[in-house]
Parts: structure tokens; sequence; C-alpha cells
């Protein structure tokens, strides 16, 4: 017999053995069923609602980004829509202002215009009725220096008289 | 870190020179110097006088070229006496060590009895305790009970009838008588010394139709031996181990692991993503998931047991009864679950020749039953070498110190023991896992191969 054969004839641990069969298949056997129903059991649904929520929670993250994204882009075109409409206020409260002061500019020069018209006209109108009071006057002063004059050269006479008030209407004090 | 190395190191140092030291004060202690030892690493402290009762070995093992053996003519009583053979055999040591045993020995001090269940033609099922053969050094009993004796912690059973009724009776040693048949083969014949004779006893009870040195026997010892005993331990442990991660999830809904739960979620995350998922397939692999899973750490939980040093190398994943077991339970989940396409693809391979196909089938069926024969073979043996590597460097410093005579022998040893142990136990660890894995992946891809739909063709 070679050596191979009778190190092997002695290899305890490579001899079958009826009792060690029996056990070893029971205990794995009831092992396997122990630890599929109360250990793997829970465990795998534990490992798999984990991985489930974590999934979940990174698909909202990403959902909630993308909303973000959104959000901003309209806030942005808000943005730019209300400072294009401050521009456009602005603009146009400019040219009231501008159209306003223009209006009161040529209120102001037509204003003026004719109040120095009417002012011209009443100094004219008083310049004239001044000047027919004081044509009058003069002329009243005149008859009664001449008729003076003539009573006490003439004494009455209607012919000077006459005379006397057709020179004074000719004489034109303009 | 460096200073736990360095702690762990004398430790281990410090327990090699009191074993060494032990060994040789022994040998000074007056006891006759034919008195052998081959004692593994974990002897410190032995009983001295078991020396009287059980001076013994393998004889087929021994190359200390001792001629004189017992002359055993008849299975009842010849005259004998109790041989001590001389010198220290490594390879025995390290079988003795690695093998199943009645008896759980810790550090060759502890021995704890284990349940003795036997079933016998005669006398139908029998229990008791080990404890009845008080077993000592190299677990051989020194008490007999029935008509059974312990040798290296295996029951066997006198062949001569008349012990049955006997209770307790005192067993001096044990033996192997080898001889030749008349077709010139080799024969071994156990047998125990029991008041100055020799009486044949009885092969081990081993199903292997006496190839392997044992035969069907009188009796089947079905007992919860030392192997048994620690796979109840390790499934106990992980199953609470899981039990705690389980209740985790339950209790912790939407909350990080935490503890053993972080510690056992990646291993079954891994296994599934990548054992169960790419060999079985998406959606297919639940059914399976739970066996593969309890293969991984049945296999894992036991190669770890046994590098534990102290329990004497328990060597479950090593012995092929285990992996046979688990072998079978592989081979007929595939072949249960093997659809048409799988048991086309072995008896009838489509798009190949009829010629091909006479050779084709009786491979493809071979194929089939070498798949968990090389499964079992694989864990069987790699656990095992492991096994006795460690144990064949701690044998250097018996080895150098000459069985214990040579203090300096044995302090060289050490020097060179314990780098080689530690790489070696190193390594190991990595197999540990390694093959705790290989085992998983290749069930898992046999499964695969059966429920595979084949779409193409």
């Amino acid at each position: 017999m070679n050596v191979t054969l009778i190190f092997l004839t002695g290899f305890a641990p490579f001899q079958p053995t009826p009792g060690l069969a029996l056990w070893s298949l029971i205990i794995f056997l009831l092992f396997w069923w122990l630890m599929s129903k109360y250990a793997f059991k829970p465990i795998m649904e534990g490992i798999k609602t984990r991985e489930n929520s974590i999934q979940e929670a990174l698909d909202e993250a990403k959902k909630a980004r993308a909303e973000m994204a959104n959000l901003q882009s309209e806030n942005d075109a808000l943005l730019a829509e209300a400072r294009e409409q401050r521009a456009q206020i602005l603009k146009e409260a400019t040219d009231t202002k501008m159209a306003m002061i223009n209006e009161a500019k040529e209120k102001a020069k037509s204003e003026a215009q004719r109040i120095s018209l009417t002012a011209k006209q009443e100094i004219e109108n008083e310049r004239k009725a001044a000047l027919t009071s004081a044509k009058n006057q003069v002329g009243t002063m005149a008859i009664d220096i001449a008729e003076k004059l003539i009573q006490k050269e003439l004494k009455s006479n209607p012919e000077h008289e006459a005379f006397v008030s057709k020179l004074v209407s000719e004489v034109n004090l303009n | 870190m460096r200073k736990i190395f360095l702690s762990l190191f004398c430790c281990l140092a410090l327990s090699f020179c009191l074993v060494a030291q032990q060994n040789s004060g022994h040998s000074h202690d007056g006891h006759d110097h034919s008195s052998h030892d081959h004692s593994g690493h974990d002897h410190s402290g032995h009983d001295h006088s078991s020396h009287d009762h059980s001076g013994h070995d393998h004889s087929s093992h021994d190359h200390g070229g001792h001629a004189h053996t017992n002359n055993i003519t008849t299975p009842c009583g010849s005259a004998a006496q109790v041989i001590h053979h001389e010198g220290y055999d490594p390879s025995a040591t390290a079988i003795h060590h690695i093998s199943d045993a009645n008896v759980f020995t810790i550090m060759d001090m502890i021995r704890i009895p284990l349940p003795m269940i036997i079933y016998n033609k005669d006398r139908g099922l029998e229990f008791f305790m080990s404890s009845k053969f008080s077993a000592g050094h190299h677990d051989d009993g020194h008490y007999g009970y029935k008509d059974y004796v312990m040798m290296h912690g295996n029951i066997h059973r006198l062949k001569c009838p008349g012990f049955a009724d006997q209770d307790h009776y005192e067993v001096a040693g044990f033996d192997v008588q080898k001889h030749k048949d008349a077709a010139g083969k080799d024969h071994e014949t156990p047998y125990a010394i029991i008041g100055g004779k020799a009486y044949e006893i009885e092969q081990k009870t081993i199903w292997d139709g006496g190839l392997l040195g044992g035969g069907i026997t009188s009796f089947y010892d079905l007992s919860p031996t030392k192997n048994v005993v620690s796979m109840i331990l390790v499934c106990l442990l992980f199953f609470f181990l899981f039990r705690k991660a389980a209740k985790a999830y339950a209790n912790r809904v939407g909350q990080a692991p935490s503890g053993i739960q972080s510690f056992l979620e990646p291993v079954v995350q891994f296994i599934r993503d990548d054992v169960a998922v790419p060999f079985i397939g998406e959606g297919k692999y639940e059914r399976f998931f739970p066996l593969l899973l309890t293969i991984f750490f049945f296999i894992l939980g036991l190669n770890l047991w046994g590098q534990v040093p102290f329990l004497g190398s328990v060597n479950v994943t090593g012995s092929l009864t285990v992996t046979a077991v688990l072998a079978i339970i592989v081979f007929l989940i595939s072949n249960f679950n093997g659809n048409k396409h799988y048991w086309q693809h072995i008896f009838n391979m489509p798009g190949v020749p009829w010629f091909v196909k006479i050779i084709l089938t009786p491979v493809e069926l071979l194929g089939m039953f070498i798949k968990p024969l090389t499964l079992m073979l694989r864990l069987a043996g790699n656990i095992s070498a492991g096994h006795i590597a460690i144990l064949s460097f701690v044998g250097l410093i018996f080895i150098f110190g000459n069985a214990g005579q040579s203090m300096a022998g044995s302090i060289t040893g050490v020097a060179m023991a314990i780098p080689l142990t530690i790489f070696m136990m190193a390594i190991e660890l990595i197999v540990a896992f390694v093959q705790a894995f290989v085992f998983t992946l290749l069930a898992a891809s046999y499964i695969g191969a059966a429920i595979e739909d084949h779409d193409h063709h």
C-alpha cells in the first residue's frame, strides 16, 4: 500500500461518519429555516425599505431642484419685466414733466403778453382820458381867461366867444 | 496596533516555552524514556499519570522503528502489554487534533463530556454521557462502558462478547496491529488492552465501505460530537446576532444602521449584489437568497470557529461529512429547480450533431455530479490543509526540542514556529472568508445555471 493511501486511511476528517452527517443535516436545515424566517426576511425587508426610501428621497431632491430652477427663472423673468416697467414709467414721468413745464412756459408767456397788452390799452385809454380831461380843463381855463380877457376888452361879445371855441377846438394837443 | 501585536507575540512565545518546559520536565520526572509524547500545541498542564494508561500510537504513523508489537491472535484476550512508542509523530498529532471526537477538549486540560447516542443492533438505542469513559491524554478513555471503549476520542466496540453487562472496567491502553492478509493487502487491527490482555475492537463507524480504514460496524455512533456541538454553538451565535440585527431593522425604521446591523448589512448586500443577482438573476434570486446567506454564514462561522487556537482546532468545515451534506443540499436544490432548458442541455444539447451528443451527454451527466463533488472536496481540503499547516508549524517546537527533552532545541523551535504560525493563521483568516465566499458563489452559479432562461439558440 502506498504512502498516500496509508495517510488517507488514518485521515479521520475525511472519513464519512453517519452521526456527523445526520447531525449536520439536521442542524443546517434548522439553521436555514430559522434564519430565513426570523432573520433574513426582516433584514431583507428592512434593507429594501431603506433602499426605497433613499431612492425616493433622491428623486424628491431632484424634483425639488428642478422646481427651484423653474422658480428661479420665473423670478428672473418677473424681475426683468418689473425693471422694464419701471423704466417705462420713469420715461413717461419725464415726458409728462417736460410737457407740463413747456405748457406752463407757454401759458406764462401768453399771459404775460395778454397782461402787457391790456396794460398798454389801459395806459392808452388813461392817457386818452387824461388828455381829453386836460383838453377840457385847458379849454375851460382858456375860455375863462379869454372870457375875463374879452369881458374886460369886449364885454360879452358872442362872436368872440364862438371864435375862441373855434380856436380851442382847432388846437391840436397831440 | 503594534503594541497589540507585540503583546500577542510575547504571549504566544511564553505559552510555547511553558509547553516545551513542561514536556522536558516530564521526561526527567523519572518516567521511562520510551514514554512518547506526540502532544500538540495545547498540552500545557496535562495529567502526567495518564501516561501510565495510554502510551500508544498509530503504529502506521510510527517511524520510530519499533519491531516489537503485541501479537494478537484471537479477538478475545491474547496476552499483551501496553507498548510505549518512542518519539513525537507530527502527522498523527495533527490528524488527531483535527479529527472529530466524542469529547470536547480545551487546551488538553478541560475535557467536556458530550452526550452519547449509540444505535446497536442487539440492544437498540443507548444514551449516556461520554464521561463514562473518563477520557485522558489523547482523548483515550481510561474506562470502558458496556462493550464500548474510547480510543482517540472515538467510540469503538469490543469484538469479544462478554463485556455487555459490565459498567465500569479499566482500559490500560490502545494500539494497532498491522498485518498482511493472503492477498498481500495491509490490514490494521485496533485493540484495547484490558487486564493485561489485548481485545480486538471494531473500527469506527464509517460509511466508506472499508475504503478509508473504516467500515460498516455492528453499531452506529449517532452522538453529538465535538463538531456537532461546535455547529450548534456557531449557529446559535449567528442566530442571536442576526435576530439582534433584524430587531434593529424593525425598531429603527428610517434610521442609519448601527452596531451589529452595520457589520452584517454590507456582507448581506455583498452576497446579494455580487453573488445572488449576477448568478441567479434579478427577480429570481429572492427564492434562493436565504439559502445562499445560510451557506455563507454557516461556513464562515465554522471556519472562524476553527481558527480559535485554544479550542483545539475544531475542524467542522474541514470534515468531508459536513461539506458533503452542504454539497448534497446544493445538488438537490439546483437539480429540483432545473428547468426544461437545463435538462435539455444535459441530455440533448441543442445545435450539436448526434455523434457529438454520444460523448457530450455522458460528460454533462458526469458534470452534474462532479459539481457538488468539487464543492465538497474544495472546502474540506482547504480548511483541513490550513489546520494541518498550523499544527505542523507548532509541531516544529517538539521536533526541535526532541519531544521536550532538549530545552535549547525547544527554544529554537519556538523561534521558528511563532512567525510561521502567525503567518499561517493570517492566511487561514483569508482562506476562511474566501472559501465561504467561493462555496456560496459556486452554489449560486449552479442554481443559476439550472433555472436560467435560454433565449438564444
